[in-house]
């Protein structure tokens, strides 16, 4: 039998053995741009390959191990990041032809704290263009597909990320969850996402869509390289005036403590008519699971889901529109001629950099935060955020979990809701809630769905700043199930 | 409440976005449709219910940094992306006719 090869590590096996000296960072490095040359043509994952970035990293963190200066685990390891971080001197659209060949002249705090952790970076990811969207079909430059199924969309609008991390493509990946851009894309494509509590991770150079909602997430191929990327990149920075001082929890000292003894809300309104059969079934079979581990489940309320994504689409889009405003034409990006002056040289700008999503949201949030409407849209969504966030209060007053789907079906085919935008924004019903709440949220894989064989994804929620408790239980799940296995026809073969 | 053709013009006068006449007629039943489902929530009594006027957990105040001159970006720097510029100014269209 032939030895596994290196992109078929995890991020922490990789790790163990760029310590050891067994594998050097510059070998891994090079075996994932080959494969990365080699797959991505059908996959659409990566907006840009930085390879010779990545071979310079590479042999600048070989030169540590040899020294035995690693940094942590991730020094020499390759990981890619959504492009909507911004990279010093590395180009960064945000999957937006505004943004076309902006070169950002500062990285973002995420990209500092990689960096100084060691790792390497192979290229920027494929997105929806300013994050919205849960298809990766919104980015202005080509679709991205779900490497298991060139047919269906990998999810969004992290799709770039949970993309490569499952196809192999990159031994982790950073993206951002507004409404569930992280967590769906991870249960489309089965790696496990997270979005952490609002303030755990600094946005600070990062491309901003709705700020009250954004947050930061790895995405992985397993909950022990997802704890491993949170503890170097979240904590306090005081560029990001909503970062927490709260010190960052050692997540992964925490993982092996088990589900006995975790209460497990399973919340009614989570499981009933909306979810497809199949994806229904996976979740119920993970929360037995749980069960016969020795947790307890723990029946709770959350009575307002229904209203999440109403209120979701009147903050993000109010907060998006304003946001939004700065891509003008005068400092960075895309620049219309406009005939008659400035305010013609906005529109134009506007009308030919943004694709219809952008638009879309603009027109939503303009039409929201517009003079006579603010009480009626904005203020009321404001109080509905405070009514979920109470639903979650009262259910951790008994579990410390809530449990449910990531999305209520599998991993839909590219153009089946494109046109569609109303259906398209439903599919977010179980991830939004998270965001208006603050709470964190894990996507794990449960298993395939039984007819379908494409992954399935469970969502746990937890109280704010309780990563490690959601790392905890995730592992326990992961490791009574087992990993997935890697994609049918991106692994047989070893380039 | 459907949206009119002329509230959609008049929107996307408000966010400085020019749409074609066929982004127009596409946009007025799409945001109308997203209206419809967002008048979801006037089922809700919300009367003296707070609004999440920010979304930091539990109250947690966050320290202001101190007030200190700290370097910057450079004026070459800032000025890089710019898609006209004159001198160490970003140019843009005439504004005063």
């Amino acid at each position: 039998m032939s030895p596994r090869p290196s992109f078929e590590l995890s991020l922490i096996e990789l790790s163990r053995r760029l310590e050891a000296r067994d594998i050097s960072s510059r070998e891994v490095t090079g075996a994932l741009l080959d494969r990365i040359e080699r797959w991505d043509k059908k996959l659409g994952a990566f907006l840009l390959v930085t390879g010779e970035r990545a071979l310079k990293d590479a042999e600048a963190a070989d030169a540590r191990a040899r020294r035995g200066e690693r940094r942590g685990p991730l020094d020499g390891v390759p990981i890619a990041l959504k492009d909507i971080f911004l990279t010093r001197g590395i180009p960064t659209t945000a999957g937006s032809r505004i943004l076309q060949g902006f070169i950002p002249p500062y990285d973002a705090a995420v990209v500092e704290r990689l960096a100084s952790a060691g790792a390497v970076l192979l290229g920027k990811l494929n997105m929806d263009e300013f994050a919205m969207g849960s298809s990766n079909e919104n980015s202005a430059y080509f679709p991205c597909r779900n490497p298991w199924d060139l047919s269906r969309t990998p999810g969004g609008s992290s799709g770039g990320s949970a993309a490569a991390v499952a196809a192999r493509l990159a031994f982790g990946a950073l993206g951002t969850d507004t409404g569930g851009s992280v967590r769906e894309p991870a249960a489309f494509c089965g790696v496990v996402g997270l979005k952490p509590t609002y303030g755990r991770v600094s946005r600070y150079g990062v491309i901003a869509f709705a700020s009250s909602l954004d947050q930061v997430g790895p995405l992985a191929r397993n909950v022990e390289d997802a704890a491993a990327i949170l503890e170097v990149v979240a904590g306090r920075d005081e560029r990001d005036m909503t970062s927490s001082t709260r010190a960052v929890e050692p997540y992964r000292t925490q993982l092996e403590g088990g589900a006995r003894g975790l209460r497990i809300g399973v919340a009614r309104e989570w499981l009933e008519a909306g979810v497809e059969p199949g994806v229904q079934r996976r979740v119920r079979e993970a929360l037995s699971t749980y069960e016969k581990m020795g947790a307890a489940l723990v029946d709770v309320s959350l009575p307002h889901t229904k209203y999440g994504i109403a209120a979701y689409y009147l903050i993000a889009p109010a907060e998006a529109s304003s946001n939004l405003a700065r891509y003008d034409g005068v400092r960075y990006g895309l620049r219309s001629k406009g005939d008659q002056g400035l305010r013609d040289m906005y529109g134009e700008t506007r009308r030919q950099g943004f694709g219809p999503e952008p638009k879309r949201r603009i027109m939503l949030g303009t039409y929201a935060l517009s003079a006579g409407y603010y009480d009626a849209y904005y203020l009321r969504a404001q109080k509905v955020r405070t009514l979920l966030r109470r639903d979650f209060d009262r259910a951790f007053e008994r579990c410390d979990v809530v449990a449910g789907p990531v999305a209520p079906t599998v991993a839909f085919r590219l153009g089946e809701k494109v046109n569609d935008p109303l259906t398209m924004y439903l599919a977010d019903v179980f991830t939004v809630t998270c965001n208006l709440a603050a709470l964190p949220g894990l996507s794990l894989p449960c298993g395939l769905h039984p007819s379908e064989r494409l992954p399935v994804g469970l969502q746990l929620i937890g109280r704010p700043f309780d990563e490690a408790t959601l790392f905890r239980a995730g592992r326990a799940l992961e490791r009574e199930l087992g990993e997935l296995p890697a994609p049918p026809g991106l692994s047989d073969e070893v380039p | 409440m459907p949206l009119s053709q002329d509230e959609v013009r008049r929107i996307a006068q408000l966010a400085r976005l020019t749409l074609s006449a066929e982004e127009e007629r596409l946009f007025a039943p799409q945001l109308s449709a997203i209206l419809e489902y967002v008048a979801l929530l006037d089922e809700l009594e919300l009367e003296g219910v707070e609004p999440m006027t920010h979304a930091l957990a539990s109250g947690e105040a966050i320290p202001l940094r101190e007030d200190l001159v700290r370097p910057s970006l450079e004026v070459e720097e800032a000025l890089a992306n710019a898609p006209a510029r004159e001198g160490a100014c970003f140019k843009v269209p005439r504004i005063i006719e």
